[in-house]
């Protein structure tokens, strides 16, 4: 297919459809509303299922509901809708059921404002609802990378009936720029739905999907067998972008829009004579740990740059298990740290280091 | 299942409903969930549509109902059923799905959710038990409980002034354009059982018609919470609930009205 210029919220919804979506539940929150917006166009007219639910905490229970029937589904909100959502992601994740959510986030805490934010990395890594899970967490830094990763996501959440979750900062979510889709897959059939799901209890025993485990020995298999699959999908599906680390002798590492300001800062300070390389994770969850550890042997030293206040970076110095220096820089209330501004920071770390790499 | 073979010289004249399982329930001595699941079994086998009914059990007393319904079932968050059911029949519009919930869960945490489907008229059905307390958390105050009602977190009984009034569910939802059938009930009385099975038939066959949202209230006890015994428990029911709670429909679409008719 050719390249088409795309904003980056119709092309997330767009790259869905092309997925074979069969339903979206959602409610509008800027800066995702666009993504409801385009679903609310294309998937009548497809003959899908589009509801605008009467809020997230609704939106995401009829997703779960649609999930348990067997549909390929998904929702779209922003940081403090994904609040709401957290609930019923919980819920999702104990029953198993595979579901697709995006993320455009927004800056927080509270109702914060809707400019372009990473505030969110913990919640979606590690407190996204109560109880044991992680979903499947994917980050893209350009709008090319968001339709690839909402294939991926579909493919993903089937592959383990589990959640996967698109965060991109509302920055990927509004711009524009040139991008090529998906073709169309066909859409899965109603007698094509999965065998687990809820399609009526004919010619076979009535199917229960709960996330109900009275008994302490119940829930802990439960809880062990969630533990085994979500080994798997750390196992097998770590993803992430290196960029000039071959001769780096120290990294950057960032997400998102960030991570791809990060390579102007790469190209900058090698012009300057400073060996950086950068580390771009795109799974989310799972980190690129075990990438980063190896790197920790090479590199003198690292800096996290973030859209936040720090959050990733927590992730960066489990991994390096204090193996170098890791260093954090970020910008907060919806401001994307510019190259000029990481740059010095990159430097200042240069110097601190100038000695070599520490042992 | 293996049944029982019948002898030539007798007819079966009372039997399990295939829409029911062989698990023994959990619910208390005297409890009235039993009846109302036996009675939403038998409208199923009746219709004809177990194979292809979805139900959802809330959280409340009635959260193991999974167990106890033939059929394929889900479970939801407190409040959340209705919603959930949502997706289900949307996606799948040719099940027959119903929401069980109680009255801490439709009235209260769920208040949202139930009144966007009837607004919305979602075509599935939902039966909501009122019994006028949390049974499965110990006794508390719910949004039905009666004024003066002694609870666990009303114990010197509800005071209005500052808990507000009970919750009439069946008038609030039935005044709802997207609500095609609305009715309350009582399962208190040989009487009331029969004319509650006959509201939830209509219910279930306002979902087969398409003809929109279809609730069915229905007064219940709780033996237990109420630290009654169980025909106490329904005398007191009569009594007090009913009075509150005014029996009798209170939304019949023209549809509905038509299907009535026509039996």
């Amino acid at each position: 297919m050719p390249k088409e210029l795309l904003e980056g919220n119709a092309a997330i919804a767009e790259a869905a459809i092309r997925a074979g979506v069969e339903a979206y539940f959602g409610y509008p929150i800027t800066p995702q509303t666009e993504v409801l917006e385009h679903f609310s166009e294309r998937l009548p007219e497809l003959g899908r299922v589009f509801l605008q639910a009467e809020s997230e905490v609704a939106a995401i229970n009829m997703v779960y509901g649609a999930a348990c029937a067997g549909a390929r589904v998904m929702t779209s909100s922003s940081s403090p809708g994904i609040s709401l959502m957290q609930e019923g992601l919980s819920y999702i994740a104990c029953s198993e059921v595979p579901v697709v959510v995006a993320n455009i986030m927004r800056g927080g805490p509270g109702l914060g404002n809707v400019q372009p934010s990473q505030g969110d990395y913990f919640q979606a890594v590690k407190t996204t609802g109560h109880g044991d899970f992680h979903m499947i967490v994917l980050a893209p830094a350009t709008v090319q990378e968001a339709i690839d990763l909402v294939v991926l996501a579909f493919d993903l959440a089937e592959k383990y009936n589990t959640i996967a979750m698109v965060v991109a900062d509302g920055a990927i979510g509004q711009m524009m720029e040139p991008a090529e889709l998906p073709p169309m897959r066909p859409v899965r059939l109603p007698k094509e739905r999965p065998a687990w799901a809820l399609t009526g209890a004919k010619g076979r025993e009535h199917i229960i999907i709960t996330s109900l485990y009275l008994g302490a020995e119940n829930l802990e298999r439960v809880n062990l067998r969630l533990q085994e699959k979500l080994k798997k999908i750390a196992a097998s599906e770590v993803r992430w972008k290196e960029y000039s680390t071959d001769d780096a002798d120290l990294l950057l590492v960032a997400f998102g829009t960030v991570g791809r300001v990060c390579q102007t800062v790469v190209r900058e300070a090698r012009a300057k004579g400073i060996k950086v390389g950068l580390l771009r994770p795109i799974t989310l969850w799972p980190f690129p740990s075990a990438r980063l550890n190896e790197l920790a042997h090479q590199v003198r030293g690292m800096l996290a740059v973030e859209m936040s206040a720090g959050q990733m970076v927590e992730d960066v110095r489990l991994a390096v298990e204090g193996r170098c220096p890791v260093r954090f820089y970020g910008r907060l209330g919806g401001i994307v740290p510019l190259a000029d501004e990481i740059l010095p920071e990159l430097e200042k770390l240069d110097a601190e280091l100038a000695g070599g790499k520490e042992s | 299942m293996a049944m029982v073979e019948i002898p030539a010289d007798m007819e079966l004249v009372y039997k399990r409903p295939e829409s029911l399982t062989l698990a023994h329930t959990h619910y208390c001595p005297g409890c009235t969930h039993g009846v109302i699941h036996r009675l939403i079994a038998e409208v199923l086998d009746e219709l004809d549509v177990r194979e292809r009914t979805i139900g959802i059990a809330p959280v409340g007393c009635s959260v193991l109902a999974y167990y106890y319904f033939n059929v394929d079932m889900a479970e939801a968050a407190h409040g959340r059923a209705p919603a959930m059911a949502t997706g289900i029949k949307r996606v799948s519009p040719d099940k027959v799905v119903f929401t069980y919930q109680g009255d801490g869960d439709l009235a209260a945490i769920g208040t949202s959710e139930i009144i966007q489907v009837a607004n919305r008229g979602e075509p599935f059905t939902t039966i909501f038990v009122n019994n006028a307390i949390y049974g499965m958390t110990g006794g508390q105050m719910a949004p039905t409980t009666l004024p003066g009602q002694v609870t666990t977190s009303s114990p010197t009984g509800r005071d209005v002034e500052t808990t507000g009034w009970p919750m009439r569910m069946a008038e609030l939802i039935g005044i709802l354009p997207g609500a095609a059938y609305v009715t309350r009930q009582a399962v208190l009385d040989g009487p009331g059982i029969r004319r509650t099975k006959k509201a939830i038939k209509l219910a279930f066959q306002s979902q087969l018609g398409g003809l929109g949202f279809s609730m069915v209230e229905i007064i219940s006890t709780c033996s237990t919470n109420w630290h009654m015994g169980p025909v106490e428990a329904l005398e007191w029911a009569k009594e007090h609930m009913v009075a509150y709670y005014p029996l009798g429909d209170t939304k019949v679409s023209d549809g509905v009205r038509a299907l009535m008719e026509g039996r």
